[in-house]
């Protein structure tokens, strides 16, 4: 279980995040314990990456509270200390796996001498936690959507980050190669310590987490364990969870003096 | 500014340029081949070859150096990799000055190509010193890199990129004296001429072509080619937002 001593990963009071003329985020209050792998879920469109931006600090127009390994959201000192994968693949077509992943790791930890030898030891060990050693000389640009999305998060886990952002980075794979990653995700956070933020859209890959915020519309319905919330719900899975909260919030928004709007019911 | 994440930076964008052969031989030798063109189509007046020549030479890097910058950072805005670059521990300085030697070190030999075509193959015939021509051309290549850096920043797709090289390049072009002598414009087209950069570049490159010295003038000229680069390369780096919406 989570230690009470220790301070969160993630600590948000009164999250708010307009884009435009909307309001994509509406006064989110969580937090996200340390060493854990935490899902993020919710359907298309209600905030998931938004939340994930803001987390990383690449996300303009938020107010209200966010620390981030006890710093606020998007300071200088974090910008090596998360590993971030946006929603598609942001590597370079042009260039190979092995290229793309040393010019980060350039950017991550530069000099030459010996940080070229921990570079190079780094390279090698995240193409093989993504299973990509046998493309590691092709170009990003001639692999699939599912080996490019590795790619990606290859560049994430480099310099062995102590947050990692993950926005939906199971999407398109096949299920032997989700099972996989979901294992490497395990194994980051048991043996690294590495605090795991996930969003995914898909309700099975929630069973797997260790806790769970479900977010539907810009608000939080519910930041708990997948145990915990199957059984508050009475609901054989996840995803029978989170729709019975959503017709609970529909309810409650249909008939506000009967049920009073609860977001992090616990 | 790290140097190691400049150099890093200029070393990723050459090894992308290096997977593409088509476009850098598109870049060293269209304007060779435009240079060969120009010599032939004035083959009854030298002259005129030697002064538009000359000018050309310090054209050609600006408007190559214009588009190639402005579609490869298009495409890291675009990609998610800026995004992601500007999330990790990267200085603007570094991406832009790592994109300026970059697309720098393609300028020089671009224009040392047609430099060397111009001066020994097709006669062109300048005063002062072939190195003077040279340090021009670099600058106007360094000018265009930091116009296309600026200029990416209000293209939202490659369409609209590619549309702003009329609408920024040609406009300097009409009213650099390439065609007619600027204090021969219209007063007003004169002074709109005195404040484009380009009109400068093409000063310079004429103050080589007619004194074997370095002048007065060509120190101004290439001071303000250079101090505009510099600008609007601080103005691109200003365009490159960590946070955006």
């Amino acid at each position: 279980m989570m230690n009470i001593a220790e301070p969160p990963a993630i600590e948000a009071r009164d999250l708010t995040v307009v884009r435009g003329p909307r309001t994509v985020l509406r006064d989110l209050t969580f937090t996200v314990p340390k060493g854990q792998i935490t899902g993020l879920l919710g359907p298309s469109g209600c905030g998931k990456s938004t939340l994930m931006r803001a987390t990383v600090g690449t996300q303009a127009k938020v107010t209200g509270t966010l620390n981030v390994l006890d710093h606020p959201a998007g300071a200088p000192s974090l910008r090596s200390r998360i590993g971030y994968v946006t929603q598609h693949p942001s590597v370079y077509d042009d260039l190979t796996v092995r290229q793309n992943l040393d010019y980060f790791a350039a950017v991550l930890d530069p000099g030459r001498g010996t940080a070229a030898q921990r570079r190079h030891d780094h390279v090698t060990r995240v193409i093989d936690d993504v299973d990509l050693a046998t493309h590691a000389d092709a170009l990003a640009g001639n692999l699939s959507g599912g080996q490019r999305s590795r790619v990606s998060l290859a560049v994430a886990l480099l310099g062995a980050p102590e947050l990692l952002v993950l926005d939906e980075p199971t999407v398109g794979l096949d299920p032997v190669l989700r099972r996989d990653l979901w294992n490497l995700f395990h194994s980051i956070a048991a043996d690294r310590g590495t605090t795991i933020l996930v969003s995914s859209h898909v309700m099975d890959e929630a069973e797997r987490c260790h806790r769970l915020l479900l977010m539907r519309e810009g608000e939080l319905l519910a930041d708990d364990t997948p145990q915990a919330l199957r059984t508050r719900t009475a609901s054989e899975t996840v995803e029978a969870a989170f729709l019975h909260l959503v017709d609970e919030a529909v309810a409650a928004q249909k008939f506000p003096v009967i049920s009073a709007p609860t977001r992090s019911p616990r | 500014m790290n140097t190691h994440r400049t150099l890093a930076t200029a070393a990723r964008v050459l090894r992308q340029l290096r997977h593409d052969p088509r476009s850098i031989a598109l870049m060293l030798l269209v304007p060779c081949v435009m240079l060969l063109l120009l010599r032939y189509v004035f083959d009854g007046s030298p002259q005129t070859f030697d002064s538009i020549g000359a000018s050309l030479l310090g054209i050609f890097p600006l408007i190559t150096m214009f588009l190639v910058t402005s579609i490869a950072t298009l495409r890291e805005r675009t990609s998610g990799t800026l995004e992601r670059l500007l999330a990790m521990p990267l200085g603007k300085g570094d991406l832009i000055a790592g994109y300026a030697l970059a697309f720098g070190f393609l300028a020089v030999i671009q224009s040392v190509l047609a430099t060397g075509l111009a001066l020994w193959a097709l006669g062109l015939d300048v005063t002062g010193s072939a190195w003077l021509l040279l340090l021009v051309a670099l600058l106007d290549a360094l000018l265009g890199t930091a116009l296309g850096l600026f200029v990416s920043a209000f293209a939202a797709s490659e369409f609209q990129a590619v549309q702003f090289m009329p609408a920024v390049i040609f406009p300097q072009l009409l009213l650099c004296g390439l065609f007619t002598p600027r204090d021969q414009m219209q007063p007003v087209l004169e002074s709109i001429s005195n404040v484009l950069p380009m009109s400068y570049a093409v000063d310079g490159m004429n103050e080589v072509l007619r004194h074997p010295d370095i002048t007065g003038d060509f120190v101004r000229d290439t001071v303000i080619v250079a101090g505009c680069a510099v600008l609007v390369l601080a103005l691109g780096a200003a365009t490159l937002r960590r946070r955006t919406a």
